[in-house]
């Protein structure tokens, strides 16, 4: 595809999706509102603000796990970290108590939380992908069975657990997309944009990285030290949108794949933008739309799921896996 | 020049350079041919640092592997090694690009695009450019990939078997412009070869390897001998004269 012809059609993507947006924000924003406006206004721009960082999260996390992955089926929540964080959080009030735990500073206790992901995920690649097993079959396979023995020991702390602490971390974890966190709001704001500054900065090194290790290496970009990095980066964006919403499994892969799959290029500087534009498309209109046009209620998550969980099924049946 | 020195690379139990010395001249076309397992693409490895030796220290240029680093290496030395899987979706011209990352780092400049048009008309791909790579055969891609490396401009190239999925014609023609980057342009060329007649053809200096040790070393001449050569692969080969050439029949 000629450079020119390329460019056109991404510029006409960014546009499209740009549009697409900004009619799902304000649809958001003032669809069946009844009542005071300036209450309206603070409490659904705290959720629209809320959206936004879990779909810009998911995205970018998503994104970048492939390509330090140099895979585009894995994930992270496939490989098990948002049921680390569930673990944490059960661990959390299992040992110290949800009294104590709720009169936590947040902040330090999502500093703790989002350091915690960090050591695993670096335990996780020094273990298995710094060895000889390059295999992703292998990967995904450990990533799975982690992600299993992470939620049985959480659901047996659950059951152990006092009934009323429980009562208040189930509503810690299972936040859906209609009963947001906004309390961690302005850390999640503070974190994703200090995240974002580092991602713009480094945009050319993740392309590098995504021809793989050895063309990378021969280019000159310490390949083991980047993925690290990067790593780390994930873990903070996997904290920040776990926090917020909760776990969610397949929307990052079904965001990244329909990115790679509408752009004539896989620079960095164009997907990450594209795919958190269709993320936060796919969220927040789907929001608008499950909530004001046909009134449901919990059912965005399970539908975004259900989509992303056939998308899965079928990039493994075409064999996006090798 | 190319200094290596008692360099040791074992894998488990299995030693797969041993103790391995040689010196590679700057400038010219080197080859190194042995059979299947000699260590050949592994010390190339070594001297790229995608690996690292157990003992033993190299230098590209005087720069020591190891120790440089990653990034002022790449403005020396370019690699080309022999699995070249991508995960993701380029043109010819992306990939190319690439090879201006180390001078760049992602800028590009029009000096840049320069490198990157010359690299491209060099192995024959204008009318691919645009091409994406999972669009081309086998050796468009080969050549995508060593365009790759010849835009990187660098003074020492190594290539691991190049001449893979290439037919006749594109061998020959990736072995002369191998060798005119040698002559014109005065890079240092490595090249691990499996055809002895394209060694012999191409190469000022070859270097015979078998089972991690350097068995000889020397100009075509002194290397493509019957009996060293059947040694060296364990099968009867003959070498004839053919016009200024030395050609080995098997």
């Amino acid at each position: 595809m000629l450079p020119e012809v390329r460019r056109k059609r991404v510029r006409a993507i960014v546009a499209l999706l740009s549009v697409l947006t900004v009619i799902a924000m304000v649809a958001f924003m003032t669809l069946g509102a009844k009542g005071s406006w300036s209450f309206i206004l603070s409490f659904r721009g705290a959720k629209l603000a809320a959206l936004v960082l879990v779909a810009f999260s998911i995205a970018v996390s998503t994104v970048l796990f492939q390509t330090i992955m140099e895979n585009r089926i894995v994930t992270p929540s496939i490989m098990g970290f948002d049921a680390l964080y569930v673990l944490l959080q059960t661990v959390l009030v299992f040992a110290i108590g949800a009294g104590r735990l709720s009169a936590m500073d947040p902040f330090l206790l999502f500093l703790i939380e989002a350091g915690m992901l960090m050591l695993f995920s670096n335990l996780l690649y020094r273990w298995i992908l710094a060895g000889a097993a390059r295999s992703p079959h292998l990967l995904m396979l450990v990533g799975i069975v982690f992600g299993i023995l992470f939620r049985s020991l959480s659901s047996f702390l659950q059951r152990i657990l006092d009934p009323s602490e429980f009562l208040i971390l189930q509503d810690r974890m299972f936040a859906s997309f209609n009963a947001v966190d906004t309390s961690l709001l302005g850390i999640a704001g503070v974190v994703v944009a200090i995240v974002t500054v580092i991602i713009l900065r480094m945009l050319p090194v993740f392309d590098v990285v995504a021809l793989g290790r050895n063309h990378a290496t021969a280019l000159g970009v310490d390949h083991n030290r980047t993925i690290m990095f990067t790593l780390a980066l994930i873990s903070v964006l996997i904290a920040v949108s776990t926090a917020l919403v909760g776990p969610v499994t397949f929307f990052g892969l079904l965001v990244a794949n329909l990115a790679y799959l509408i752009l004539p290029t896989s620079r960095h500087a164009v997907v990450l933008p594209v795919a958190t534009l269709i993320a936060v498309v796919t969220l927040v209109g789907g929001q608008v739309i499950l909530e004001r046009v046909f009134a449901f209620d919990t059912a965005l998550s399970i539908i975004i799921e259900f989509v992303g969980g056939l998308v899965f099924i079928l990039l493994v049946v075409r064999g996006a896996a090798r | 020049m190319i200094a290596v020195e008692k360099i040791t690379k074992t894998y488990g139990s299995s030693v797969v350079v041993d103790g391995v010395s040689i010196t590679l001249p700057k400038g010219g076309v080197t080859s190194i041919i042995g059979p299947n397992g000699a260590g050949k693409s592994t010390l190339l490895s070594m001297v790229g640092r995608f690996l690292s030796a157990d003992s033993g220290t190299i230098t590209v240029g005087g720069l020591d592997v190891t120790k440089t680093p990653s990034d002022e290496l790449a403005k020396r030395l370019a690699v080309l090694r022999q699995d070249n899987h991508l995960a993701v979706r380029l043109t010819v011209r992306d990939l190319v690009s690439f090879g201006r990352y180390p001078h760049s780092k992602g800028r590009y400049t029009v000096e840049d695009e320069r490198h990157v048009n010359e690299a491209i008309a060099m192995l024959g791909l204008s009318g691919l450019a645009d091409r994406f790579l999972d669009e081309l055969s086998g050796g468009q891609r080969q050549r995508a990939f060593v365009a790759m490396v010849i835009c990187q401009d660098t003074e020492y190239v190594l290539l691991d078997e190049p001449l893979n999925n290439l037919d006749i014609k594109h061998a020959v023609e990736i072995m002369r412009l191998v060798q005119q980057a040698a002559r014109r342009l005065n890079k240092t060329m490595v090249v691990v070869l499996h055809d002895i007649n394209m060694a012999s053809t191409f190469s000022d200096v070859i270097v015979a390897m078998k089972n991690g040790q350097i068995v000889a070393s020397g100009s075509p001449a002194e290397i493509i001998q019957p009996d060293l050569l059947s040694q060296i692969y364990e099968t009867e080969i003959k070498v004839v004269p053919v016009g200024s050439r030395l050609v080995a029949i098997y």
